[in-house]
């Protein structure tokens, strides 16, 4: 029954370190940057252009800028030689992901808050009367980006190539969460806004799978 | 002997699908390679379903055999998912009039045969073979288990692809001697797929000996 104590430390280890530099907070932004000035320039992006193709370019932006993003979430406990450490010291292997995907989630969830703002000014989206509902489809993908993507990197880190591995392995096994949470913000940045439950209920479908699959799976992971 | 029985099995439904099966109303003879295109994308998927239960007892079993299995079973499914890529382009260009379009069974099946490019070519990046074993098999369990949420798109978000003929509900169905014909040849295909992954299987068992023999070798 330790889960949770031990899940609550780690995170608390995964959240210093990170804002001890802010590397990774810092670098996702530039780029997710990047990508959002290089798309204005694959279409015209007026109001009614916009509505059409900014919801897939946001999801676009962030799933590759995750793909980036949880590339040192093992890395760095290998580049340390940490992970034997990390492993002895809890009774439950899961504590370890859960504790990465949960750091990997407010990460993403930050990042994305944070440049939403500007996102629809420069892309002349209104989002402030449906702000809660983006919160949670930003908080359902981010999540099932976190899990799936936390499991992958664990993987990758223990291959050759892995920069280049991990968006391979990351990128067609997260179609599900780009497909429903684009549909889910395009019902939201229409004229008239509305709620795309059955996006919603996919999102979270998808989380519960796969987090239930890396309870059962994710110790392996981490053999030795 | 077995492979011969396989190659006639499908030459027969070949034949079976272009002479015996009766012509499509609309369609007409491009809708033949239906016969082809429907039962290779169920060959394919029964060999992915193969390599999750291989994947599984892997994890489970950490026997050699399984991951054998699970490559061969893998490589050879993703073959049945190319021919599916290839001839469902050939029937649509006459059908729909274009070749390819991004409607979600079409895409979801190009996620699928990606997934499984993914899952062959993270084996190839892993030099210690238990640790390639193990690795890949998770990744292989992870890729299977998103393969019906893929899928899960086609009815929820709009498609293009056929209505499914066959299982597909209320009106649809098909006539008895195209039935006939079309279980006649995905039991080939099955049959040609066994027979492949049994080969490829006994190719892979061959290399891991070999590799065992070529470590002893060098540790003397």
């Amino acid at each position: 029954m330790s889960l949770l104590p031990n899940t609550a430390v780690l995170l608390g280890k995964e959240v210093r370190t990170e804002f001890r530099s802010r590397e990774l907070l810092t670098t996702t932004i530039v780029f997710i940057l990047i990508v959002i000035v290089l798309f204005s320039f694959t279409f015209d992006p007026t109001s009614d252009e916009s509505r059409r193709f900014a919801p897939g370019l946001l999801w676009l932006a962030f799933l590759f800028a995750s793909s980036l993003m949880l590339q040192p979430c093992f890395l760095r406990e290998q580049h340390n030689d940490t992970l034997s450490a990390l492993r002895l010291s809890v009774s439950d292997p899961f504590a370890i992901f859960l504790a990465k995907l949960i750091a990997n989630t407010l990460f993403l969830l930050l990042t994305e808050l944070l440049l939403l703002p500007l996102f629809a000014t420069m892309y002349n989206v209104p989002v402030f009367s449906v702000l809660h509902w983006l919160v949670l489809v930003f908080f359902l993908a981010s999540l099932g980006i976190s899990i799936a993507g936390t499991a992958l990197s664990a993987i990758s880190a223990q291959a050759r190539m892995r920069e280049l591995l991990l968006p391979l392995l990351m990128l067609p096994l997260l179609t599900p969460i780009l497909v429903a949470s684009t549909e889910v913000t395009k019902a939201l940045f229409d004229r008239a806004p509305y709620v795309q439950w059955k996006g919603i209920g996919f999102l979270a479908v998808f989380d519960v799978v796969f987090l239930t699959a890396l309870w059962l799976f994710g110790e392996y992971l981490l053999e030795e | 002997m077995i492979g011969a029985a396989v190659l006639f099995l499908v030459g027969a439904a070949a034949y079976a699908s272009f002479y015996i099966a009766p012509e499509e109303r609309t369609m007409r003879v491009i809708q033949r390679i239906f016969y082809f295109h429907a039962a290779s994308a169920w060959a394919g998927m029964t060999a992915f379903s193969i390599c999750f239960v291989a994947n599984l007892l892997y994890v489970w079993r950490r026997d050699e055999k399984w991951d054998s299995l699970g490559v061969s079973s893998a490589e050879v499914g993703l073959a049945f998912i190319t021919v599916v890529l290839i001839t469902g382009p050939i029937w649509a260009k006459p059908a729909w009039g274009i070749y390819w379009t991004w409607d979600a069974r079409l895409t979801s099946t190009f996620v699928l045969w990606l997934l499984y490019i993914s899952y062959l070519l993270l084996r190839t990046l892993i030099e210690e073979p238990d640790r390639r074993a193990l690795l890949s098999a998770l990744f292989g369990i992870f890729a299977f288990i998103d393969v019906p949420i893929v899928f899960g798109a086609i009815r929820w978000w709009r498609t293009q692809h056929p209505a499914p003929v066959i299982m597909g509900g209320p009106g649809s169905g098909l006539e008895p001697t195209m039935r006939k014909v079309f279980f006649f040849s995905v039991l080939a295909l099955h049959a040609l797929m066994v027979f492949l992954i049994a080969e490829r299987y006994r190719l892979e068992k061959l290399r891991t000996d070999l590799e065992l023999v070529r470590r002893e070798l060098e540790a003397t």
